[in-house]
């Protein structure tokens, strides 16, 4: 069990007040998590006492920033179930993963005609990459449809498996409905159909073990900032045959062997992909955000989502004039979205702010999604390991003022 | 909460005075607001002094559109085209009494930015419409 009082106390934001008398209830994790003070310190840390530039440096804090950007890969490594870090790529973020993805390995290996199969509850950075791939390569787009329950229909995507798809890529945990897809299922069957399988594990690896080796996907995508760490930050794990046979997406410095003026050679993995100065710090904040989930246990972190999970929604769920949306609790993770009849979202969230309470009003990047909900926009509230009981409890009486000002 | 949902906006938002669709019309135009899913469609009867003389508004969004594209729409019955054209953001403030920060100032200014478009017969409403 975790200690929220002690893991709280290790978050300075949580301590701030957004207006006098007013504290911070945060509950828009799944668009960014806070950051605990570690992380902040590693960063500090890195910039007061061993800034350098990596990789060819001789002198001794070049050293030393080296080990901690590589040695940050490995524990990031790890904590997904991968013994070789070279099959991770540090990259902006999940969306600059999936359109290396989609530059790189799509427009070598897919041709006219070629199908991808995506889902109705994608992000838009896992949609907007393949639109823009199809129509320059005449792709065909398939999508696996939603559930009234907002679960993904495996009858459908088995029959859509049927027309030999050459990609699945797809979410492991909606970042609207909270949805956990069974990617280990997903990705096998893609595989018996002939295809690879990338995993969209931005929501997925922050907030429950997630062991890649096991699940056997082909590419996976996360952030750093939505577990603990920086913005600026994130990963592509691929196999390496497929990282190999990638051409580079970006040219430019530490991506190469040797230039010439006509000629080069490209370095090897994970360097390759890796062009120009990386964000460095940030690897270093990256690497302490591990080591801080590592230290609560992510069987952990799950087994306290799920707690807050269970004792939200009915808690909103009974409050007259809301509709939560989604799978029941068992199925989903600690993401509640919700409408309010006859109240817009952007007023529901506006007076929640007033008390305090950060929560995301909008289509959260799925517009698609919240066509199928027959939604123009939506409220929803996420949670972390450092949320409590009782901003739940702040939370639905926040929402009943909202109806009282409405009436 | 009390300065944002001053009871002027509120009361606009349940209870519109410049409300529904007009057919025939003389202007009709929609816009969406496509981060927040607001549509607002706004439809125009001219007088024979070429003044408005009708102005609705319909779609949906959030307390602070609505709201704004009523006060709007009322403040510019008898008003010439040219007059409806010289409109900007600090008309749509004025009309609300309240300052916004820039998300919500998107929502107050899409009634402005649909009359605009409408007026101008343009094919899209534009950000540029509204500014000062």
């Amino acid at each position: 069990m975790l200690d929220i009082q002690k893991i709280r106390a290790d978050f300075p934001i949580l301590k701030r007040e957004v207006r006098p008398g007013i504290p911070l209830v945060y509950l828009d994790t799944t668009a960014t998590s806070q950051k605990p003070m570690s992380v902040i310190q590693a960063m500090n840390d890195f910039y007061q006492n061993y800034n350098a530039n990596i990789h060819r440096g001789i002198y001794s804090i070049a050293e030393e920033a080296t080990a901690a950007y590589e040695g940050a890969r490995e524990r990031i490594a790890r904590f997904i179930g991968i013994k070789d870090p070279r099959q991770l790529v540090y990259t902006r973020n999940t969306t600059e993963s999936i359109n290396l993805v989609a530059y790189s390995w799509g427009r070598k290996f897919l041709h006219e005609g070629d199908l991808i199969i995506l889902t109705e509850m994608e992000h838009h950075s896992n949609l907007v990459p393949w639109l823009m791939l199809a129509e320059e390569r005449k792709l065909r787009l398939e999508f696996i449809p939603i559930t009234d329950r907002g679960e993904l229909n495996l009858d459908e995507y088995r029959k859509l498996l049927e027309l030999t798809p050459k990609l699945v890529s797809f979410t492991h945990m909606s970042n609207v409905l909270g949805t956990i897809n069974p990617a280990r299922e997903i990705i096998r069957l893609a595989h018996l159909a002939g295809a690879i399988a990338l995993v969209d594990a931005a929501q997925s690896v922050p907030h429950f073990p997630v062991d890649l080796t096991d699940l056997d996907a082909d590419f996976a995508v996360f952030s750093a900032h939505k577990m603990l760490g920086p913005t600026g930050i994130g990963i592509l794990f691929g196999k390496i045959k497929l990282l190999e046979a990638m051409p580079p997406f970006m040219g430019g410095g530490d991506m190469i062997k040797k230039v010439q003026l006509c000629s080069f050679t490209t370095n090897d993995l994970p360097y390759k992909f890796e062009a120009g100065t990386p964000p460095i710090a940030e690897a270093v904040g990256f690497g302490a955000a591990i080591d801080y989930l590592n230290s609560c246990g992510m069987e952990n972190v799950a087994a306290h989502e799920q707690e807050i999970v269970k004792y939200a929604l009915p808690k909103l769920e009974e409050i007259p004039g809301v509709k939560v949306y989604g799978p029941p609790a068992e199925r989903k993770g600690a993401v509640i979205v919700f409408s309010v009849e006859g109240i817009h979202p952007h007023d529901v969230a506006q007076i929640l702010d007033e008390v305090g309470i950060a929560v995301r009003a909008g289509h959260h990047c799925a517009m698609p999604l919240h066509q199928k909900l027959e939604l123009p926009a939506s409220t929803r509230a996420s949670f972390y390991i450092y949320n409590t009981k009782e901003e739940v409890d702040f939370l639905a009486k926040g929402i009943r003022k909202v109806i009282d000002y409405f009436k | 909460m009390d300065d944002l949902y001053r009871e002027l906006i509120i009361e606009r938002y349940k209870n519109p005075q410049f409300k529904g669709t007009l057919d025939p019309h003389d202007y009709s135009f929609t816009d969406e607001n496509p981060l927040c899913g607001d549509e607002i469609r706004i439809d125009l009867r001219m007088g024979e002094d070429q003044r408005v003389k009708e102005a609705v508004f319909s779609g949906h969004g959030c307390a602070i559109s609505q709201a704004s594209a009523d006060l709007l729409l009322e403040s510019i019955i008898g008003k010439t085209l040219d007059e409806v054209k010289s409109l900007n953001k600090q008309n749509v403030l004025d009309n609300l009494g309240i300052e916004l920060g820039p998300v919500r100032l998107k929502c107050a200014l899409l009634g402005l930015k649909v009359l605009k478009a409408g007026v101008y017969g343009l094919g899209e409403a534009s950000d540029d419409l509204v500014e000062d």
